[in-house]
C-alpha cells in the first residue's frame, strides 16, 4: 500500500479579495512524481510557498510525513526533508557555484546551525566532493569556480537545481525546474529527474511544458483560479473536457 | 587539529614576519634627517597599529563577512579598557587577567546587544547598535561611576588592594615581570630601532587573533556569514538557522573589540568613557572599509593608515612646510605652504576624508583592491584575493 508523504489539507489562502488557494486537498504518494499544471496566476507557487512556510495557509494544514508542517519556521521544515527549488532563482550571487551548492550542503550534514570554525572547509572533501558531484549532474561542473551571479539565466536555474538534490531530500518541490532553458538543457534535466526518479526521490513539479509533464509524471492536478479541477493519472487528465476547456481554451492536449 | 593550505601557511608567515620586523620597517629614515618625521617605528605608536588591527579584524568579522554595518563597537572597546583597570585595581598590574576578563566581559556584552540589536537588519540594525553604545557612554558618567569613576576616568591608585602584587613585581603593566614600557634600543649608523616588549606582547596577540581570524574565514562558518552577506532568505530555505550564525559573529567580533580595548589599558592603565564614544565606533568602519572590508589583511592596513595619519600627518605644521619649500623662491613659497598647511597638522583629517572618498569612489574594495590591481597589472596573483574568492576546498 503506498502512503501519502504530503497531505496538502484543505489549504485556503487568499491575498486581500483573490482567492489564490480555496479547498485545496492534495495528497503525494512516495516515490512518485506529481505534476501541478494549471494557467499562469492559477496558485501553483502559492501552494508551494504555504508548503514550505513561507506564506501561513488562512486555514487548512500541510501534513509531511504525518507531522503538520504548518506554523513551523522555513528552515525546520528543510531540516525535515522538504526542499524546493525556486521559479526565478533564489542564489547566493555574490558567491561561486561550487560555494553556492556547498551551502545547503553543509545544512544538510551540520544541521540547521554549528559552530564550525575549527575545521576548514578542505578539511570536508566528503561534502566538496557530494557538492562538485550534484555541480556535474546539472552540468555546471566547469563553471564551478565562477561567481553565481555571472551566470545565465538557465544556468541559474540549474544551479538552482544543484543546490536542492544536494540535500537528498525525501520531498523535493520543483516550480518550473525547466523555464527559460533551452531546449537541449531541457532534455538533459528532464532526463536527470527520470534518473533521479529511478533513486526513489518524491517530487512535485510544477510545469508548463507539457512534453516534460508527460514525460515525468505519474500522476497530475490541474488547478485554475486557485481550484482543483481535475487530479488523475496523465491519461485521464488529458482525456478530461474540464481541464481543455480551462488549461488551454479547448485545444486539445 | 587541521592544516593550512599552503597558500594560507605563507600568507600567514608573511603577516607574522612583518609583524615581527615592524620596529624595523617604520623606521626607515636615520635619525636627523629631513624625513626622519615620517619614521613610525616607536613603540607607542606601533602598539596603537597592532591595536587597532585587531579592533579592525574583529569588525571585519561581522561586517565585511555578514553585511551588517554596527555602529556601536566601541562600547565593547570600553568594556575591555574598563575590565583591564580593574584586575589592576584588585590583583596588581600583571596583564593577563584582566585581559581574560575583557574579553569575557565584552562577551556577554555584545551577548545582550547582539541579541537584541539582531532582531532588525540594515539601517536598523546599525542605529539599534549605535544606540546601545551611547546608552553605555552615558551610563559610564552617570549611574555606572561606582565601576567607572565618572569623567575623571578609572585608574590605579595607592590605596588600591592589588592582592596579588608581589614585593618585586613592576609597578606598571607587565606580563609576568616584563613591563610593557621596557624597551631595547639599537643604533646602526644612523639609524636607531625600538624593541619593546609592549609592542612585542601586543604583537603576538595580534598574530593568535589574525591566526583565529583566518580559520574563520575558510571554515564553514565563515562560508554560511557569507552566505548571509549575499542572500540572508535563501538561507532560511535552504535549512539554515541563520539568527545563531549571526550572533556568534557578533559576539566573536565583540570579544575582539574589548581584547583591543584591553590591550589599550595595557599600554596605559587608563579607561575613560570617551573610548566609548561613538566617533571611536566610526573610525572602525572606516579603518575596515578603507582596507577592504571582507578580505583578510584590508581591515588591518586600514588601521594601520588611519593611525598613521593621526600621529604622524597630524605633526605637520607649517614650520615644517616652510622648512621643505625653502628652496623655492619667497612669494611662491608663501602661497604653496598657504595652500598645503590646510590639509596637514589639525587638517589631517580633511586629507584623510579626500583620501576616503576618493578610494570609495575608485575603489570600492579598499586598499586591498589597489594591490590586486597592481598585482594583476603584473600578470601575477595576488595572496589576499583568495580570501575573496577562492574558497575552493578542492585545492
Ligand atoms: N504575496 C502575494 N501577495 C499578493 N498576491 C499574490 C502574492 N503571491 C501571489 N499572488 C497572486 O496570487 C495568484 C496566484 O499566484 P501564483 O504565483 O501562485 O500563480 P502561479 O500559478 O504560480 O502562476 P505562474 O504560472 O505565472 O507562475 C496571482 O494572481 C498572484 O498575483
Ligand atoms: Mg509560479
Amino acid at each position: 500500500m503506498e502512503n501519502a508523504v504530503l497531505h496538502v489539507a484543505d489549504v485556503h489562502k487568499s491575498f486581500g479579495g483573490l482567492h489564490a488557494l480555496s479547498d485545496i486537498d492534495l495528497q503525494v504518494m512516495e516515490g512518485t512524481t506529481h505534476a501541478i499544471i494549471g494557467p499562469n496566476g492559477a496558485g501553483k507557487s502559492t501552494l508551494l510557498n504555504v508548503c514550505i512556510g513561507r506564506l501561513a495557509p488562512d486555514s487548512g494544514a500541510v501534513v509531511f510525513d504525518g507531522e503538520v508542517i504548518t506554523g513551523k519556521k522555513p528552515y525546520e521544515i528543510n531540516q525535515m526533508g522538504v526542499v524546493r527549488v525556486f521559479q526565478t532563482p533564489e542564489i547566493f550571487p555574490d558567491l561561486t557555484l561550487l560555494q553556492n551548492v556547498l551551502v545547503p550542503a553543509f545544512a544538510k550534514h551540520d544541521g540547521a546551525f554549528r559552530f564550525n570554525a575549527v575545521k576548514s572547509l578542505q578539511d570536508r572533501k566528503d561534502i566538496a566532493e557530494e557538492a562538485e558531484l550534484w555541480l556535474g549532474d546539472v552540468g555546471l561542473a566547469a563553471k564551478k569556480d565562477l561567481v553565481a551571479s555571472s551566470l545565465s539565466r538557465g544556468d541559474k536555474r540549474r544551479l538552482e537545481l544543484a543546490m536542492g538534490l544536494v540535500q537528498r531530500p525525501r520531498l523535493l518541490l520543483l516550480d518550473e525546474p525547466t523555464a527559460g532553458m533551452s531546449r537541449h538543457d531541457t532534455n538533459s534535466t528532464v532526463d536527470l529527474l527520470k534518473k533521479i526518479k529511478e533513486r526513489g526521490m518524491t517530487k512535485v513539479i510544477i510545469e508548463h511544458d507539457m512534453h516534460v509533464v508527460f514525460s515525468l509524471a505519474d500522476r497530475i492536478t490541474v488547478l485554475a483560479q486557485g481550484q482543483i479541477i481535475a487530479d488523475g493519472t496523465p491519461d485521464e487528465v488529458k482525456g478530461n473536457p474540464k481541464v481543455q476547456e480551462a488549461y488551454l481554451g479547448g485545444a486539445h492536449l | 587539529m587541521t592544516r593550512l593550505s599552503r597558500q594560507d601557511s605563507l600568507f600567514l608567515l608573511l603577516v607574522v614576519f612583518l609583524t615581527l620586523a615592524t620596529p624595523i620597517l617604520l623606521q626607515p629614515f636615520p635619525e636627523g634627517s629631513s624625513l626622519a618625521q615620517f619614521n613610525a617605528g616607536y613603540p607607542d605608536l606601533m602598539q596603537r597599529f597592532a591595536i587597532y588591527g585587531i579592533f579592525a579584524m574583529g569588525f571585519n568579522i561581522l561586517f565585511g563577512l555578514t553585511g551588517y554595518l554596527s555602529f556601536g563597537h566601541a562600547a565593547f572597546l570600553g568594556v575591555g579598557s574598563y575590565s583591564v583597570v580593574w584586575m589592576y585595581k584588585l590583583l596588581g598590574f600583571n596583564v593577563v587577567p584582566g585581559l581574560i576578563l575583557a574579553v569575557i566581559t565584552s562577551g556577554i556584552f555584545a551577548l545582550l546587544i547582539g541579541y537584541i540589536s539582531l532582531r532588525r537588519s540594515g539601517i536598523y540594525f546599525s542605529i539599534l547598535t549605535l544606540a546601545f553604545a551611547q546608552m553605555s557612554y552615558n551610563l559610564a558618567y552617570s549611574v555606572f561611576t561606582p565601576l567607572t569613576n565618572g569623567e575623571t576616568g578609572l585608574q590605579v591608585y595607592g590605596k588600591d588592594p592589588q592582592y596579588l602584587m608581589g614585593p618585586n613585581s613592576p609597578n606598571s603593566p607587565h606580563f609576568f615581570g616584563l613591563a610593557m614600557i621596557d624597551s631595547v634600543k639599537l643604533h646602526l649608523a644612523g639609524w636607531e630601532f625600538t624593541f619593546n616588549i609592549g609592542y612585542y606582547f601586543t604583537a603576538v596577540i595580534a598574530i593568535i587573533a589574525f591566526y583565529i581570524a583566518l580559520r574563520i574565514f575558510r571554515s564553514p562558518f565563515g562560508l554560511m556569514l557569507r552566505a548571509i552577506k549575499t542572500n540572508r532568505t535563501r538561507l532560511d530555505y535552504s535549512g539554515v538557522n541563520t539568527r545563531p550564525y549571526m550572533l556568534t559573529a557578533f559576539v566573536i567580533s565583540g570579544m575582539y573589540a574589548g581584547l583591543a580595548g584591553g590591550l589599550l589599558a595595557a599600554m596605559d592603565p587608563l579607561a575613560g568613557a570617551e573610548r566609548m564614544q561613538w566617533t571611536a565606533s566610526g573610525e572602525v568602519v572606516l579603518m575596515t572599509i578603507l582596507g577592504g572590508a571582507g578580505t583578510l589583511m584590508g581591515p588591518i592596513l586600514g588601521a594601520g593608515f588611519i593611525k598613521y595619519f593621526e600621529n604622524i600627518f597630524s605633526k605637520i605644521n607649517e614650520s615644517v612646510l616652510h622648512d621643505w619649500f625653502g628652496w623655492l623662491p619667497h612669494g611662491v613659497q608663501d602661497f604653496v605652504v598657504a595652500v598645503i598647511n590646510p590639509f596637514v597638522g589639525e587638517g589631517w583629517h580633511l586629507t584623510l576624508g579626500l583620501i576616503f572618498v576618493l578610494v570609495v569612489v575608485f575603489l570600492p574594495g579598499g586598499i586591498m583592491e589597489g594591490f590586486q590591481r597592481i598585482w594583476k597589472a603584473f600578470g601575477r596573483k595576488s595572496v589576499d584575493s583568495s580570501a575573496q574568492t577562492e574558497l575552493n576546498p578542492a585545492e
